[in-house]
């Protein structure tokens, strides 16, 4: 009798784990489960304007989430829009929450590991800026100038690897030194990240900050789960045809008030 | 998490240091001569019969003092400009400095002055100077020699001070400091060292000072 039981008991357990370890549906394919369901959710950022942040409605607004509402408007499904930070983006995403990354997202070797990027959808880059009447394409070209940066930043580091000894670096505390030295005309240049370059034109700047050439680029990409390939090639397919009838364009120039560069 | 230090590092950037120990002895003797004029002239305007004159130097004691520096600095440099008036960095370093320890100065001088002994101005008056006459010579000498030690200790502070002026830029010696710990991630070495270069400064300069007080002040009698 009690051997009885204590087969049924081992019975009962192989079932239930048997039954466990059945291939199941548990990690359905993403691109189908979002078709059925008619629910596109993204993690978006809420502290990091323009391409996240929160407006007087308390409703998030950004590049990200136009990129968002649009990827999932060609799908056909509503967006859910997910703020998370940098620290939470990426275990959002690996651990189901959320079906893409869209949070101004870096491509590096480290993060290729552990999960998939789209093409670029935005861009990110480090350059040199300054007003209309001041030309300089490249490098070489700011000789005899003065450009501020922000010290210690990744535009002084590269910035400095590249000029020569004719170029007048002037190397400001923090990014509100650099951009007062840069709006009150004590430098005729700038160089900073295209991000700090959109900020300045939200204010209406008495001297504009238009790039003119790039020092370091670093475009933003969708992130995705690996192995979900078919979303990744939706996501692309998608991303191309917004770069080619230029609504892609229409939210650079919205939030970042410059168009695409051409090599995005 | 141990921290290995490494002062080894810093020897690369000698000429940075160098170059900036430089300008921090150039803004300093530059702001000093002009500051501690302007505080002669404020603290002869302020003791002065002249009233208007008297207040308007009063107020701009008053702003000063009771301003921040970095504020101070910030106005001239970034805020000038839209007045049409823009300065390069080391100008507008001198200038804030010159104004800063004009109005701290001009009240030193001042106690120094008003602590003169009626009866000298009477003798002086009593000979046939001018006011002017009197000023020169029997106020002004006794005066500093009196208010000396007062005056060097806020010329080091207004030397000390001038590393506020990497925030506009100017490559002193807190410029080289900060250049170099962002370069090369040391920041104890290189503090460390700022701070001891900073300590030398400011010794070399008080021993300057009582030495130049000696010369001028010796024995209770002004020679200046």
């Amino acid at each position: 009798m009690r051997f009885a039981k204590i087969l049924g008991a081992l019975g009962l357990a192989t079932a239930v784990l048997a039954g466990g370890l059945a291939p199941t549906h548990a990690k359905a394919d993403a691109l189908e489960r979002i078709a059925k369901e008619k629910v596109l959710r993204v993690a978006v950022p809420q502290d990091f304007p323009p391409f996240g942040s929160v407006g007087t409605d308390l409703k998030p607004v950004g590049y990200d989430i136009d990129a968002a509402t649009l990827i999932a408007k060609e799908m056909g499904a509503k967006v859910e829009l997910v703020p998370v930070t940098s620290t939470n983006r990426i275990p959002y995403l690996t651990t189901g929450k959320v079906d893409l990354v869209i949070s101004s997202l870096g491509k590096n070797a480290e993060r290729e590991k552990v999960i998939d990027f789209s093409t670029a959808y935005a861009p990110f880059y480090n350059g040199v800026f300054g007003p209309d009447d001041i030309k300089a394409e490249k490098v070489e070209d700011l000789d005899g100038k003065t450009v501020g940066v922000t010290r210690g930043s990744v535009e002084d580091i590269e910035l400095s690897k590249i000029v020569s000894d004719k170029v007048t670096v002037r190397r400001y505390e923090d990014n509100n030194g650099t951009i007062s030295a840069f709006l009150s005309g004590q430098v005729q240049l700038v160089a900073t990240g295209n991000v700090v370059a959109a900020a300045i034109f939200e204010r209406n700047p008495p001297r504009q900050p238009i790039l003119k050439f790039l020092v370091k680029n670093s475009p933003c990409f969708v992130g995705l789960n690996k192995n979900e390939g078919p979303l990744l090639e939706k996501v692309n397919a998608i991303i191309a045809k917004a770069k080619d009838d230029g609504s892609l364009n229409d939210i650079a120039k919205k939030w970042l008030h410059a168009p695409l560069p051409k090599d995005l | 998490m141990a921290y290995s230090f490494d002062f080894s590092s810093l020897l690369d950037y000698t000429p940075v240091l160098v170059d900036g120990v430089a300008t921090t002895v150039a803004l300093t003797a530059v702001s000093t001569v002009l500051g501690v004029a302007l505080g002669i002239g404020g603290a002869a305007a302020r003791t002065s019969s002249v009233k208007p004159l008297a207040v308007v130097v009063g107020a701009y004691v008053e702003l000063i003092r009771n301003t921040p520096f970095l504020v101070q600095l910030f106005f001239i440099f970034f805020g000038l400009p839209s007045l049409g008036i823009r300065l390069a960095e080391w100008q507008a370093a001198v200038l804030a400095m010159v104004i800063n320890l004009g109005a701290y100065s001009t009240e030193i001088i001042r106690a120094g002055i008003e602590a003169t002994p009626k009866g000298q101005i009477e003798a002086g008056a009593s000979l046939g100077m001018t006011g002017p006459q009197i000023f020169r010579y029997v106020v002004l000498g006794p005066a500093m020699a009196k208010i000396w030690p007062a005056l060097t200790s806020q010329i080091v502070i207004v030397m000390l001070g001038s590393s506020v002026c990497s925030q506009i830029a100017a490559e002193e010696l807190s410029f080289a400091a900060n250049f170099i710990q962002s370069r090369n991630f040391r920041p104890f070495e290189v503090y460390f060292l700022a701070t001891a270069l900073y300590l030398a400064l400011a010794v070399a300069l008080r021993w300057i000072f009582s030495l130049m007080g000696q010369r001028m002040f010796a024995k209770g009698v002004s020679r200046a």
